[in-house]
């Protein structure tokens, strides 16, 4: 494998998966050319006139799509943990006795761990997608054949719609659905909120499946997936688990160290003059990224202030945020409770939004760089601010890079993160991986203090009359290695087992194997 | 025969702890089992602690095994040291003492703000590590109540290794040791190890004060130390109770008083009501000694740490009866303790007021003067005083307050 140094200085393979690939040239630096991937001329021939496309099983699908060896086959993570579609499209492959598939799901979960079997006997033969629990650990060993890539949520509608990925068979499962094809993520026993990460699949894919447990009549209103993008719709008892798909009560965090962070971030925010009428803010659905919206939202109402809009990850907190006037929108990629889906589908203001809105970086704009202010988890930062979302301090897949790359694009993004976990130092010289440029991020609020991107001298001045506990990282690094040690070179292997594309297709840098 | 000697704790849910165990044998050198959570970038350096430690407690052949779930050096080295104590019971076993942090060295005074301090098990090393960023007045590393009996000895190998190394910043450093005689081994180390306050559990007498006093001067005298210890007694029975302004007056180290409820009402046969009322003679008791012996009244804990409203109410009454400090459960009560005890805007300008008026009446050769409709005299003022200097302490008001004023 030949390997190249980046612009940020990071060994890339020159070529991954038997394509040509991009070293990262530097943020903004990337300007592809040319047109858009086309999705096939189809025709009314080929599709009932009734407009009935349902077949009765994933396996029939599948065969009537012309399933072959080596196809690209795509699914969603709007399930998360609860999915239980895409092991059932592996399983139905290894019966039609398919091989070397590549699985391009939006995120993978633990549970798809047996997707690990299908790898093992020749159906699938490498995930491009984020891989975390067991399937990193296979890939993180070195047991997969091809190499994994690691796509934001923004990278992956930039990769299909640039044609760096073509899906051969899109499958989408999807809670509310009619027998054209019409689908909805926001109503039916399974409901998770919306459907926009396989918006672009539903767009692009050659052949597109549509799998439902709770059929209606034509027309499904709302369509968040147009039927007229969709070959066959499959009937199953069960699509998903509710309760791992949303969770019934969201979390806070109950760590005092946390819930400090927390805070922190919400006052950093008021302090620096952000925190103002007409701003917007992202945060996730981490118990540390709700305890900050929940301190956000009472300096907020303290302050009288309204935020525009909401970008979520939602939970119940941003609902009543929305519902109690302080925000007039919540702009929505996915809906982490029961209370989220509700309003996503009952408030005309809480808006579904998917990946090319909110992320695309080919694009002409997207929603991510008008944000005010974003707070973003991370597993590590270095003293020049680079931070590390997907692999942890030993090396091993641990996360998906989610939206967190496209996020880093905001006007003010914040990690709040603990300073050491387990004797583990966060801040680090240098990052195991590298997901997101030091230039991008602008503050770390850790227990130990608040440390300010030098590059960010207007933020270091809007909070140098606060009483907020403001600090360099090499202080902070510096009190944390006095506490645990100078910790010694993380040892792994020379082989490459996936790479980490920026937001515009190009390679950041390379994962490697673990002993 | 050789005894296996074991200490800290092990298994998946155990956080910056681990399991150590030592089996001294004949012959064979040092034979090492280890195993860390953290062992991808520790693992040498843990090694090399262990092996050196052993030989500081004069081991050159055992069996040793360390389960390891991100302790910090100074957590390996207490549990190396009780599993090897406890392996030789009959052995004179040195120290293993970590280096002192130089952040750990500096004084008290007095009179420093006590308003809230805050427990801590002294055999749980994870919530020390980031304890400081709370900012409580005091952190206490308690030995007593909060201790197993049979983890006694390791708790304090702990606690004198966490003062050693953990820099509280500018949070008091406080131990509450073990009921007497027990308590009574564990002032050395502690002061050793840079302790500020021992708050002596269960206090009856003048005699236990004294002997607590005895001890703290000789260690420091051994060791050479410069820095103050003081004390802070807990009264915890109807007979301390009576003792009270003795136990406040025994000895020039004790700088605050508090008490302890639940042993209390249950020597009383009392019942604890919602309105507290079995305890109000105990406190207004605590207060009256206290302010007698010219010392601080602290009031004790507040139990329900989910209930942060009849927290501030609880505060709020503490200190209208005059106590100036509370103890704490969890990091969250302490904001609440703090800004009960701070005085608020109004407070702080009606004392200002007063002090401004008194002092213009003084110019003028009059010893008491009436602000709005209230007449002031000198009681008043003092009481004014107190509160500026608590809204000065709270960053409430400039101390060069009365300068800006005329200017």
């Amino acid at each position: 494998m030949k390997m190249v140094k980046n612009a940020a200085g990071r060994l890339v393979p020159t070529e991954v998966n038997g394509k040509p690939a991009v070293p990262f040239k530097g943020v903004g630096k990337h300007i592809p050319s040319g047109n858009k991937a086309a999705p096939m001329i189809e025709s009314c021939v080929h599709y009932p006139a009734d407009g009935d496309k349902r077949v009765p099983s994933i396996k029939e699908a599948l065969k009537r799509c012309g399933i072959k060896d080596g196809m690209t086959l795509s699914s969603h993570h709007h399930f998360r943990n609860g999915d239980l579609v895409a092991n059932q499209v592996f399983d139905a492959a290894a019966e039609l006795g398919i091989k070397d598939l590549v699985w391009f799901p939006s995120a993978s979960f633990p549970c798809h761990e047996p997707v690990i079997e299908h790898m093992k006997n020749g159906v699938v033969q490498r995930v491009e997608g984020s891989m975390n629990g067991p399937l990193g650990a296979y890939c993180s060993h070195g047991h997969m054949k091809g190499l994994g890539v690691l796509r934001s949520h923004g990278g992956r509608w930039q990769a299909i719609q640039d044609g760096e990925v073509h899906i051969d068979i899109a499958v989408i499962a999807a809670p509310t659905a009619d027998p054209f094809g019409n689908a909805t993520g926001d109503r039916g026993p399974s409901a998770c909120g919306l459907l926009g990460f396989a918006l672009a699949d539903s767009m692009y894919a050659d052949r597109v499946i549509i799998v439902t447990d709770n059929l209606v009549p034509f027309p499904c209103i709302p369509w968040q997936i147009h039927g007229n993008n969709v070959d066959f719709v499959v009937e199953t008892d069960r699509i998903g688990i509710p309760e791992k798909i949303v969770s019934g009560t969201t979390r806070i965090t109950r760590s005092p160290d946390r819930l400090l962070i927390a805070e922190m971030t919400a006052r950093f925010i008021k302090e620096a003059g952000i925190m103002r009428d007409g701003f917007s803010f992202q945060s996730g659905a981490g118990g540390t990224s709700l305890a900050f919206a929940i301190f956000l939202r009472d300096m907020m109402k303290q302050a009288g202030v309204k935020a525009r809009f909401i970008r979520a990850g939602s939970t119940k907190y941003q609902v009543e945020m929305l519902e109690q006037g302080l925000a007039d929108f919540i702009l929505d990629g996915q809906t982490f409770d029961l209370e989220g889906v509700r309003s996503m589908r009952e408030n005309p203001n809480h808006i579904n939004t998917s990946p090319f809105t909110s992320y695309n970086y080919h694009g002409k704009g997207n929603f991510a760089s008008m944000m005010d202010v974003v707070a973003l988890g991370a597993t590590e930062v270095d003293t020049g601010f680079n931070a590390n979302v997907v692999t942890h301090s030993d090396g091993m897949l641990l996360h998906g890079i989610g939206g967190w790359q496209n996020c880093l694009a905001s006007k003010c993004t914040i990690l709040p993160i603990p300073s050491f976990r387990d004797r583990i130092p966060v801040i680090v010289d240098k990052v195991t991986t590298l997901c997101g440029p030091g230039e991008l991020i602008d503050v770390i609020v850790t227990e130990r203090g608040i440390a300010i991107n030098p590059r960010r001298q207007d933020l270091l001045d809007a909070v140098k009359d606060s009483d907020l506990p403001i600090r360099t990282i090499q202080e902070i690094k510096a009190e944390v290695e006095s506490m645990c040690g100078k910790p010694s070179k993380l040892k792994l292997l020379d082989k490459v087992v996936a790479v980490v594309k920026w937001v515009d297709g190009t390679i950041i840098d390379s994962v490697y194997q673990v002993p | 025969m050789s005894i296996k000697g074991t200490a800290g704790r092990r298994g998946k849910d155990v956080r910056s702890d681990c399991w150590v165990s030592v089996e001294p044998v004949e012959t064979g050198g040092i034979q090492f089992d280890i195993k860390s959570k953290v062992g991808f970038l520790y693992a040498d350096s843990i090694r090399s602690l262990v092996s050196n430690g052993l030989e500081k407690l004069g081991l050159k052949h055992a069996k040793v095994e360390l389960e390891d779930q991100g302790a910090l050096p100074f957590v390996i080295m207490a549990r190396l040291e009780t599993a090897v104590r406890r392996a030789l019971p009959d052995t004179e076993v040195p120290e293993l003492l970590p280096e002192l942090n130089p952040g750990t060295m500096k004084p008290t005074t007095r009179d420093r703000w006590r308003r809230s301090r805050l427990y801590l098990p002294g055999n749980e090393p994870k919530y020390m590590l980031n304890v400081k960023i709370h900012q409580p007045d005091g952190i206490i590393l308690d030995l007593e109540d909060s201790v197993p009996p049979e983890e006694k000895d390791a708790a304090l190998v702990l606690v004198r290794n966490a003062l050693r190394v953990l820099d509280f910043g500018d949070c008091e450093r406080m131990v509450r040791m073990n009921q007497l005689p027990r308590g009574l081994d564990e002032v050395r180390p502690l002061v050793q190890a840079q302790v500020r306050i021992l708050l002596i559990p269960k206090c009856e007498s003048a005699e236990q004060v004294n002997q607590v006093t005895a001890a703290v001067e000789q260690a420091r005298k051994d060791a050479g130390l410069e820095h103050a210890v003081y004390l802070m007694p807990i009264v915890e029975s109807p007979l301390g109770m009576f003792h009270a302004l003795e136990i406040a007056q025994a000895s020039p180290l004790v700088v605050a008083l508090t008490y302890g409820l639940e042993d209390y009402i249950a020597e009383l046969s009392g019942r604890k009501t919602p309105e507290a009322i079995e305890s109000l003679w105990a406190r207004s008791r605590i207060i009256n000694a206290a302010r007698a012996a010219g010392i601080q009244p602290i009031d004790t804990v507040f139990a329900n740490v989910g209930d942060m409203d009849a927290l501030e109410q609880n505060v709020l009454q503490a200190r209208a009866l005059g106590f100036e400090g509370k103890g704490c459960i969890h990091p969250r009560q302490i904001p609440v303790i703090h800004k009960a005890f701070t005085p608020t805007d109004q407070e702080t300008e009606r004392a200002r007021e007063i002090v401004l008026a008194y002092e213009q009446a003084r110019k003028q050769g009059r010893n008491v003067v009436s602000v709005g409709s209230k007449m002031i005299d000198p009681p008043v003022v003092a009481q004014a005083l107190r509160t500026i200097k608590l809204a000065i302490a709270a960053g409430k008001l400039c101390s060069d307050w009365q300068e800006r004023n005329e200017s």
